[in-house]
């Protein structure tokens, strides 16, 4: 297992490195830069330009730029924004990522809890009415033109029926004189979201050991009360709740758009994986002994089913940028999508190469954890 | 001998037209069994029907002066545009007084040529990749996996928008980047493992020990054995192309005249997107557009996998 990890991982630094040099290479073709926007500009001189070009770092031969640049990101140093100057990319990086990995981690979780049983259970009655109705519903959410959603959905929840903000992150109304930044309340959000997964996961491993299925459910169940107590009564005590609050609100749209989007992919894989194993020897076995319908279904066939799901769900993970672009600047929620977006229209290159640099970087670790989760997922698998 | 001049030889062409079309009626209606593939084939239809009707319409009824989609204007209604649908306009005019109808109409003939051309494309490419890795394997294979590996890692529409300020991104090269770069990504993944379980079959063996050179095989036994995966993905690239120059449009990023993306952003940047429901008719109709294409080719795409996949059907 440690060589393969440690293979995997000399691999993935070769493939980021090529990675960080189509990145620079992209960036050096983009034609003008940064200061060009104050050309025509009569209080900006050309020598100020010129000398704005050079303390930004944009004079000098390409392959000087480059090596100062690979050994800039080798060090953890990624610069300062143009646009939020003096800010440094790292800063705005560390305040935004959090929203999108928030954002589309909840909804991704959503859209498996909701694909993975339909998927099965449409499998299981495969041809009825049932299952064309939901697979037609799942296909045209999976291709449904990303603002066209968003529109409808701000135009239903937030015009019609008026029960959320349309967009944004906070109400600027309610933080006028907040007890503490929003970033730091979002970050607790995102720690009572991480402390949530954490106890259920491992309350779910732990209660593996419960033997009878009607004890090891109440235990689940239990716990995940359990959880959302605990979280409640904690944001309760610290006196935030209602700024908390607000900010929940604010994500319950986007969530809810990357969750229709997301659920379809994950529920039509599952219905197809689940459909070749429905036709292995062994579901033929396990009916054959005579188990009830839904212990085949559950425990023999979603359980082989579940591996190629889980391995696109995650690798489809690594796509959230490019989905999150479009969902972000509908929503105007300013995560790292929509900060990219604005940088490239910017040329605002350390802060759209810092974007793309984080993307890489996190689409590689999930790559890395679906190989690790194969071999905790299938038996048959050990490195 | 003597039986054998009894039989009266059928020319070859006619046995292979009679041997395609007998697997093509097989195949049509496992194709119709799925039904949500026949589904998706009726949405296309009407889209082709549109297509052709656009120029018909521009020709007989329809006046160019008002009802052109790019130039086009119509003065009886000045100063009331965006106009809500009428009879002289079906689905309204547009925030400078142009036909949406027309506009929509005219449309769906760039979305195919675009969606079509940047699909064959990507499978041209994919297959052949797929068809050299696994039978080649080594070198040559690790080098595509990891372009493969590297393409996959790039968020497709974060680069466009960047490339788009490098090169001059109009309908015909957006097609030609989309359809090279994700030629080279995931589908050469499926297809190289498809013509791995080809390569191992006993033909492959007997067509090498028969001397057959290795371009003859890949061309001769491992491409046309997974040609029917690769027409099942060159659906799903189509809704892929269609969809990613829908949403650059809309975002106002490419070169071109006019598409379903960019009647949206027409809307969005004149303001008529923020008040939604008072002016649907500017953006619902080229949305609902987009998603319908995308999702009918999509639909076409998994009810040709049935017929691709053997363990996916009812019997």
């Amino acid at each position: 297992m440690l060589r393969f990890l440690a293979g995997r991982l000399a691999q993935i630094l070769v493939t980021f490195f090529l990675f960080l040099t189509v990145v620079f290479l992209l960036f050096q073709a983009m034609p003008g830069d940064y200061t060009k926007q104050f050309i025509m500009n009569p209080k900006i001189p050309p020598e100020a330009r010129k000398a704005l070009q050079e303390r930004l770092g944009l004079t000098g031969s390409v392959w000087d730029q480059y090596v100062h640049y690979i050994r800039n990101v080798f060090t953890g140093n990624l610069g300062v924004s143009f646009q939020h100057y003096p800010r440094e990319v790292w800063d705005i990086i560390k305040e935004r990522l959090p929203r999108t990995a928030v954002l589309f981690l909840v909804a991704d979780l959503v859209a498996f809890a909701l694909g993975f049983p339909l998927g099965k259970h449409i499998a299981w009655r495969r041809g009825r009415l049932s299952d064309y109705a939901v697979t037609v519903t799942g296909v045209l959410f999976y291709t449904v033109f990303t603002p066209l959603l968003a529109i409808v959905l701000l135009y239903v929840f937030s015009n019609v029926l008026g029960w959320f903000r349309s967009g944004g992150f906070l109400t600027p109304s309610l933080w006028l004189r907040p007890p503490v930044p929003p970033q730091t309340v979002f970050l607790l959000l995102t720690a009572t979201v991480a402390g949530l997964l954490a106890l259920w996961g491992g309350g779910f491993l732990v209660t593996r050991g419960i033997g009878h299925p009607r004890p090891r459910a109440w235990a689940r169940r239990a716990l995940v009360l359990l959880g959302l107590a605990l979280a409640a009564g904690a944001w309760w005590q610290s006196g935030l709740g209602p700024y908390a609050w607000d900010i929940v609100w604010h994500m319950v749209l986007p969530v809810l758009a990357v969750t229709l989007i997301s659920f379809g992919g994950t529920m039509l894989l599952m219905r197809d994986s689940m459909l070749e194993v429905i036709r292995e020897d062994y579901i033929t076995t396990a009916r054959a002994k005579g188990l009830p319908d839904k212990v085949v279904r559950d425990r023999h066939a979603a359980r082989t089913a579940l591996l190629p799901t889980v391995t696109n769900f995650t690798i489809g993970l690594g796509f959230i940028v490019s989905g999150g672009i479009v969902t972000e600047t509908m929503f105007s929620w300013k995560g790292m999508g929509l900060t990219y977006l604005e940088a490239v229209l910017q040329q605002d290159f350390p802060l759209a190469m810092g974007c793309l640099i984080f993307t890489g970087i996190l689409v590689l670790l999930l790559h890395l954890v679906v190989d690790v989760l194969y071999a905790f997922l299938d038996p048959r698998i050990s490195y | 001998m003597a039986v054998e001049s009894r039989v009266r030889l059928e020319p070859l062409w006619r046995v292979r037209a009679r041997l395609f079309l007998r697997s093509f009626r097989r195949n049509w209606a496992l194709f119709w069994e799925s039904r949500i593939g026949p589904l998706g084939l009726g949405i296309i239809l009407l889209f082709v029907l549109m297509m052709v009707a656009h120029p018909i319409l521009m020709a007989t009824v329809w006046d160019p002066r008002v009802y052109d989609p790019i130039v086009g204007f119509d003065p009886d209604l000045v100063g009331k545009h965006p106009a809500p649908p009428s009879p002289a306009h079906p689905l309204g005019t547009d925030p400078i007084g142009r036909d949406v109808l027309s506009q929509l109409m005219w449309s769906t003939r760039s979305e195919f040529a675009l969606g079509v051309t940047a699909a064959l494309i990507t499978v041209t490419i994919g297959t052949l990749i797929g068809a050299v890795c696994a039978y080649f394997g080594g070198i040559v294979d690790a080098i595509f996996m990891r372009i493969a590996d590297l393409v996959m890692l790039f968020p497709f529409i974060a680069l466009l928008m960047v490339l788009r300020s490098v090169i001059h991104l109009d309908l015909v090269r957006l097609a030609l980047v989309m359809g090279v770069f994700s030629g080279f990504g995931g589908i050469t993944l499926t297809l190289k493992a498809q013509a791995l379980t080809v390569k191992v079959k006993p033909y492959i063996e007997a067509a090498k020990v028969a001397g057959g050179s290795a371009f003859h095989i890949i061309r001769r036994h491992i491409i046309p054995n997974i040609l029917p995966l690769s027409f099942l993905y060159m659906m799903f690239s189509v809704t892929g192309a269609v969809f990613t120059e829908a949403v650059l449009s809309y975002f106002g990023l490419l070169d071109i005249r006019m598409s379903w993306g960019i009647m949206i952003h027409t809307a969005e940047s004149a303001g008529y997107l923020g008040a939604f429901g008072q002016y649907w008719w500017l953006w619902a109709p080229p949305g609902v557009a987009i998603t319908l294409l995308c999702f009918a080719f999509y639909l076409v795409g998994r009810g040709l996998e049935t017929l691709v996949n053997p363990r996916l059907r009812k019997r």
